[in-house]
């Protein structure tokens, strides 16, 4: 469903990924690793027709991502580490701009928003602006309406970072049951490493741009021979800690967090 | 419902929403109307000018309908900032129409901006010459509009933070905007402002809503519908073009 070969992206002197390569089968649930700055938030872009890639082959749903842009846009959803919602909206009135920009058509959107929202327990909520929900109502949101045009393939960067534990549980549940019965293909990144021993059908760890190993957290952890699949993490790829660049999204954000919380 | 069409709707619903912004965006140009329109209207006057606050109006309406259009560029970084502008990266549209819904959104918000402001003139004493041709302001106002929020989109795309975005407001739609023409006739003005009014788009677009809201014109009404299509086709191809690069 996803096919990586020989990827590689370099900025001027910089090499974020450094020649890649792994397939995701359909119906997987494939978790990708690495400390931050390794290249995983690089490869995710690329693979989302974000990013061009420097060289290399990328093919989901049987699409080339750089030649068939818009083929591959409407074969997959996305969750993205920050925020994208617009909360100037409401739920429903993001879920409908999304629904028209992905072509689904007229007569169907409205049963579509509504059997999404109620799974993700905000169709009560629909008619809010988006600016009063809480962090986990908007990341609900945000998967609502990355499953709204049916996906085939599914992206998640980080989509539990700052959850309680409650909303994390109900979407792993949901996640799997999408990958199980839907046979949605599903690749996410995370820091939290019992989720992906928990959740993901094969684990692939990157590190300074390279492919470290590839492989079911069983085989990680006989290859590294430990125990728990964080032993196995730590092992390939060290102790040290890492600096990230940082988008300029993020950057902005960042600034005015820290200034309001002086 | 078409893509255009919905970008367009997003941005009419965030501008009836925002109510400080529709407070803010008319609060300027009073202060302009009432600040020059009665401080300087008797000089005016004095100078055997005639009514200052007739002639002044129609650059206003100029005024508002152009800061409200650069300020659309602004809401592009604001949606780079927030996140939402990658939720329309990854769609399946041309950048094109990403655009162009936006772009005419900011403009119509832009032009009812320009209209509130006409209606605020007419308290203030302001009248048309002729009602019939006032209308055709709306058309030459939704072409500086149009115009301007194709630009500012395309400098959105490209300037990552607002101290940026006002560094190219303060250094090139001020200056245009103050040696246009809008505050003052040009009849008597030293030659090198005179050849920079003549080769400003908006000094066109200026003395067109002069044209229609007073009845006099002074580069001729064909003469200002021509440099006025020329700037709105070059302003939209740079936009579409520029956007066509933009990264989330």
């Amino acid at each position: 469903m996803i096919e990586v070969e020989h990827l590689s992206k370099k900025f001027k002197d910089f090499t974020a990924v450094n020649d890649i390569s792994f397939k995701v089968q359909p119906g997987e649930l494939f978790a990708l690793l690495g400390p931050n700055g390794a290249g995983k938030s690089t490869t995710i872009k690329m693979l989302t027709t974000l990013l061009k890639p420097t060289t290399g082959k990328l093919s989901l749903n049987g699409h080339d991502v750089v030649k068939e842009q818009d083929k591959t846009r409407q074969s997959f959803g996305i969750v993205f580490q920050d925020p994208s919602v617009d909360v100037d909206l409401t739920a429903y009135e993001n879920m409908e701009l999304h629904a028209v920009m992905y072509h689904i058509p007229s007569p169907q959107i409205k049963e579509r928003i509504k059997d999404l929202l109620t799974m993700v327990e905000l169709w009560d909520r629909r008619d809010n602006l988006v600016k009063t929900f809480s962090g986990g109502m908007k990341r609900r949101l945000e998967i609502a309406r990355g499953l709204l045009h049916h996906p085939k393939v599914l992206f998640l960067d980080e989509p539990t970072l700052g959850l309680d534990t409650q909303t994390r549980n109900l979407l792993w549940d949901y996640v799997g049951n999408l990958a199980r019965e839907k046979e949605m293909t599903i690749l996410f990144t995370t820091h939290y490493l019992e989720e992906a021993e928990a959740n993901a059908n094969r684990i692939a760890i990157i590190d300074h741009g390279k492919l470290i190993t590839i492989g079911t957290a069983e085989e990680l952890k006989k290859q590294t021979k430990t125990d728990s699949l964080e032993k196995a993490y730590l092992e390939l790829t060290g102790k040290q800690l890492r600096d990230e660049e940082v988008s300029l999204g993020e950057a902005w954000r960042e600034r005015h967090r820290s200034r309001n919380m002086r | 419902m078409s893509v255009i069409f919905i970008l367009w709707l997003r941005q009419i619903k965030k501008y009836l929403r925002s109510k400080s912004r529709i407070v803010g965006a008319v609060g300027q140009p009073l202060l302009f109307l009432l600040a020059l329109g009665y401080g300087l209207g008797s000089v005016y006057k004095a100078a055997g000018r005639g009514d200052y606050l007739q002639f002044l109006v129609p650059g206003i309406m100029a005024q508002t309908v152009l800061f409200s259009s650069m300020f659309y560029g602004a809401m592009i970084i604001f949606d780079r900032q927030f996140g939402f502008l990658k939720e329309t990266m990854v769609a399946p549209v041309s950048r094109l129409k990403i655009m162009l819904g936006g772009a005419l959104g900011g403009a119509t918000t832009s032009v009812i901006q320009g209209v509130l402001v006409f209606i605020i003139s007419l308290g203030l004493g302001f009248r048309p010459h002729n009602w019939g041709f006032a209308l055709l302001a709306l058309v030459f106002m939704s072409a500086l509009a149009i115009g301007i929020t194709s630009f500012s989109s395309g400098i959105g795309s490209f300037v990552q933070d607002m101290q940026g975005f006002q560094a190219i407001n303060q250094f090139l739609v001020f200056p245009l905007y103050f040696l246009s023409g809008a505050l003052y006739p040009l009849d008597h003005v030293p030659a090198w402002l005179r050849i920079i009014a003549e080769i400003n788009p908006i000094s066109y677009t200026v003395d067109a809503m002069r044209w229609s809201m007073l009845g006099v014109s002074k580069f001729g009404i064909w003469h200002d519908c021509i440099a006025l299509a020329l700037t709105l086709i070059v302003l939209i191809t740079f936009g579409a073009i520029r956007f066509r690069h933009i990264e989330a």
